[in-house]
């Protein structure tokens, strides 16, 4: 320890010749051209707001300690104030760029030299450059008053044109259609049905915004888009992967293009659970995967999603994929039964790769209420950008319909049956899986 | 021979109006009301008995006037005056067993009627979209007014269970509404800032004040037996509501909310218990089907109808943002008018 110490000469261990004060000495402002009165002003100002103190400094004296800050390396011995002014002076100089180098670089040549035909461009520079730094911002102001002033007859004509660019030739109708939506919207004059689904908004944003995902993204190839029933009940049973349900998302948007119809997916609780996505989950057509809802669905004519999987099919590890987890409790089965719609095998093909979940983390799940954490080769490493899905391929293959409508009253509480229909459902799924991937030339291809 | 028809609660506003319109119908023949407080308003026609229903006084009331139907609407929602809930509570739960002692005993009793509330289905995240009749609270309440409803109708299902000579009608009103009611959800919706949950919307139902009246005398005098769940056609969402009613709107996180409505309640605004929080939270649908097919009842007005009159009832001076959101509305259809305008000229030009 004593043979590191480290025994300050002179300084005080400041560097520089100074005394340590963070003022110039009163030598090094008499050495400084101009009045000294000047130089402590300029100083004590730093602590008012910046753009102005160099402006409201008088005249010469203003240039010589502007000059002074220029010429740092000679005036070293001022260094604390100097550096505060230059620091000062700071936030003005990004507004001119030109002309605060120019400052800087004509008062280098011109350290401390009081002689005036040089001083007077100095003087120039350096004071025009808080005025340069005022008067395009002025201008600037004045402009950007100006900018709500613009009549909102422009404003209209401009939208309308760009409508017509942007939407084609049908763009002034495409417009009214668009405010009236807006108008319906702000004043709440629209419709839900009882399990708060909001067509309009499912039609112009959900899907909307998923179709180029569909589309562009996933490249999602679909089969058998004529097993879908155009009308009427169904309950359409997929399989479930990919660690965030994007699946039921993509299958919802594929049957949409093809059929016009909305897929009314049932999710599970933790979906009614969660805030912000519950609302967009009831907005977007879902209720709770419970009995009830199911066969109230059904009877109503809708078109039902189901992934009986659960969790347990969402939440495989990457080296499971493609191999069906348990079916539930075939609870499915026996709604579909009880209302006598046909059940439409669903196979997604491409969906386990989008986030592959090699790890988890249980201990910070029981936390948090999930059932579980993912870590993906992507998440949580790279953050946001790890939430994006990898491009695999998609393949959806809907098959033929299993009827239940041909079981007698009463099949429904028959567990065998309702077991047996449940595994054949899973067996027809597994198999379409199977035969997909033998298609499909690469993950990505 | 006509009715004798026995009311109890009739010195709150529903009540007193259900019992004036009782004594109009030519069915019944006199109207006794029953209430802890002398009416303030106009009780013509219907003879009025102070009576405490918490105590067995009740019981000579119901057997010296000859009472045959028992109307039982003195289930309140909302705390009345300074005793707050301990005295609600007493009311509603001393109170029903009170005058199911006394209905029992009472040989001439042929119909019972209890006004109930589908606050009883309580409201999570795990309800069904729609409860049927039959189906059961997911969590059982714990406090408050679905406690106090969910306990009255366990004392009319034992009751009914006892005396299965009487028509016992229950029904389960989803929340009235209307300009002149006066429930939490109402003083809910007179907040000039409105709090509501981030990040959930509700599904809501509307009971219009005069429908419930029509299914009180509509069950009062049809005598059907059974449990109904009563309520306006279709379903508001909580955000959608609130932009009818055009107010601004405070979201916040659930768990600020309860403390939020716990200051709120204090400041006696509105009364703001945790059971309404959830209801506001997750919401609730009741299916209708049973009123309809087996009861006879359809209410006139929809959900939105009757909040649409409960937005108007309000009046242009407070609803001020209202005016904002419809000037919104109005500049858009000023500008769609004149897009098109403006584009018809413009492709006239390129034309």
């Amino acid at each position: 320890m004593a043979d590191a110490e480290i025994i300050p000469l002179g300084t005080r261990g400041r560097p520089g010749r100074g005394t340590g004060l963070d003022k110039p000495s009163s030598a090094a402002r008499r050495l400084a051209p101009g009045r000294a009165a000047a130089g402590r002003r300029g100083a004590t100002d730093d602590a008012t707001p910046p753009a102005d103190a160099p402006a409201a400094a008088t005249g010469e004296g203003d240039s010589t300690t502007a000059a002074a800050n220029g010429a740092a390396p000679v005036a070293a011995t001022g260094a604390g104030a100097t550096g505060a002014t230059a620091a000062g002076a700071g936030p003005t100089a990004p507004q001119d760029p030109t002309s605060a180098p120019a400052a800087g670089a004509a008062s280098g040549p011109a350290p401390g030299s009081p002689d005036a035909p040089r001083a007077e461009p100095v003087d120039g520079a350096a004071t025009t450059d808080p005025s340069d730094a005022a008067a395009p911002s002025a201008p600037a102001a004045a402009t950007r008053r100006r900018t709500p002033g613009i009549p909102v007859g422009d404003w209209i004509s401009a939208i309308g044109g760009a409508a017509v660019e942007v939407f084609g030739d049908d763009g002034e109708q495409r417009l009214a259609e668009l405010l009236a939506f807006l108008r319906r919207r702000v004043t709440g004059d629209y419709v839900v049905d009882e399990y708060g689904f909001d067509q309009e908004v499912a039609e112009r944003f959900f899907l909307a915004a998923l179709r180029p995902i569909a589309e562009k993204w996933f490249r999602i190839e679909v089969r058998g888009a004529e097993n879908i029933p155009t009308d009427g009940g169904a309950l359409v049973v997929s399989n479930h992967s990919g660690t965030v349900p994007v699946d039921g998302l993509m299958t919802g948007v594929a049957i949409h293009e093809h059929t016009g119809r909305f897929l009314r997916p049932l999710g599970a609780d933790l979906v009614f659970k969660m805030p912000i996505v519950s609302e967009l989950a009831r907005k977007g057509g879902a209720t709770l995967a419970c009995n009830e809802d199911a066969e109230r669905m059904l009877s109503g004519g809708e078109l039902v999603g189901v992934w009986p999987e659960g969790f347990k099919g969402i939440g495989k590890p990457y080296a499971d994929r493609y191999k069906l987890q348990r079916f539930g409790r075939g609870g499915f089965v026996s709604a579909a039964m009880r209302t006598g719609v046909p059940i439409v095998p669903c196979s997604v093909v491409g969906a386990e790769e989008i986030y592959p979940l090699v790890g988890n983390v249980p201990s910070l799940a029981r936390l948090l209420g999930v059932p579980y954490i993912p870590i993906t080769p992507l998440f949580p490493w790279l953050g946001p950008l790890g939430l994006v899905p990898l491009p695999s391929k998609w393949l959806i293959e809907f098959g033929e319909p299993i009827r239940t409508d041909s079981y007698e009253e009463g099949a429904a509480e028959d567990p065998m049956l309702v077991f047996n229909v449940t595994d054949q459902v899973r067996e027809t799924i597994q198999q379409t899986l199977y035969s997909l991937l033998m298609q499909r030339r690469s993950v990505f291809g | 021979m006509g009715r004798v028809v026995l009311v109890t609660g009739v010195s709150r506003e529903l009540g007193q109006r259900f019992a004036r319109g009782l004594t109009a119908d030519p069915d019944v023949d006199r109207v006794v009301g029953v209430d802890v407080t002398p009416p303030r308003g106009d009780l013509t026609g219907v003879q009025f008995v102070r009576a405490d229903i918490r105590n067995p006084v009740i019981a000579k009331v119901i057997a010296k006037e000859d009472v045959d139907t028992v109307v039982h609407m003195s289930v309140v929602a909302t705390p009345d005056g300074a005793s707050g809930r301990a005295s609600m509570k007493e009311l509603n739960v001393i109170g029903t067993m009170q005058l199911l002692a006394a209905c029992q005993r009472a040989a001439g009793v042929r119909h019972l009627v209890v006004k109930s509330s589908t606050t009883v289905y309580g409201a999570s995240s795990r309800d069904p979209a729609m409860f049927t009749e039959d189906m059961a609270p997911k969590r059982l309440p714990r406090a408050g007014y679905a406690k106090d409803a969910y306990e009255v109708e366990g004392y009319v299902r034992g009751f009914a269970r006892r005396r299965p000579d009487v028509t016992v009608t229950m029904l389960r009103c989803a929340n009235s509404i209307g300009p002149r009611i006066t429930s939490p959800l109402s003083q809910y919706f007179r907040l000039p800032v409105i709090p509501t949950v981030l990040g959930y919307d509700a599904r809501l139902q509307f009971l219009h004040e005069t429908d419930l009246l029509d299914v009180l005398r509509h069950a009062t005098l049809a005598g059907v037996h059974g449990t109904f769940n009563v309520a306006g056609d279709g379903v508001l969402m909580l955000s959608q509501a609130l932009r009818r009613l055009g107010r601004p709107t405070l979201p916040l996180p659930g768990f600020a909310m309860s403390s939020v409505g716990s200051v709120i309640r204090q400041t006696r605004l509105a009364d703001f218990s945790p059971e309404q929080v959830a209801f506001l939270t997750y919401g609730r649908g009741v299916d209708t089907t049973a009123a309809a097919e087996v009861l006879g009842f359809r209410p006139a007005l929809t959900t939105a109808e009757a909040f649409a009159d409960f937005v108007d009832s309000l009046g242009p001076g407070l609803v001020a943002p209202s005016r904002l959101a419809l000037e919104a509305a109005g500049a858009l259809d000023r500008a769609a008018a004149r897009t098109s305008a403006t584009t018809e000229l413009t492709g006239g030009g390129r034309g």
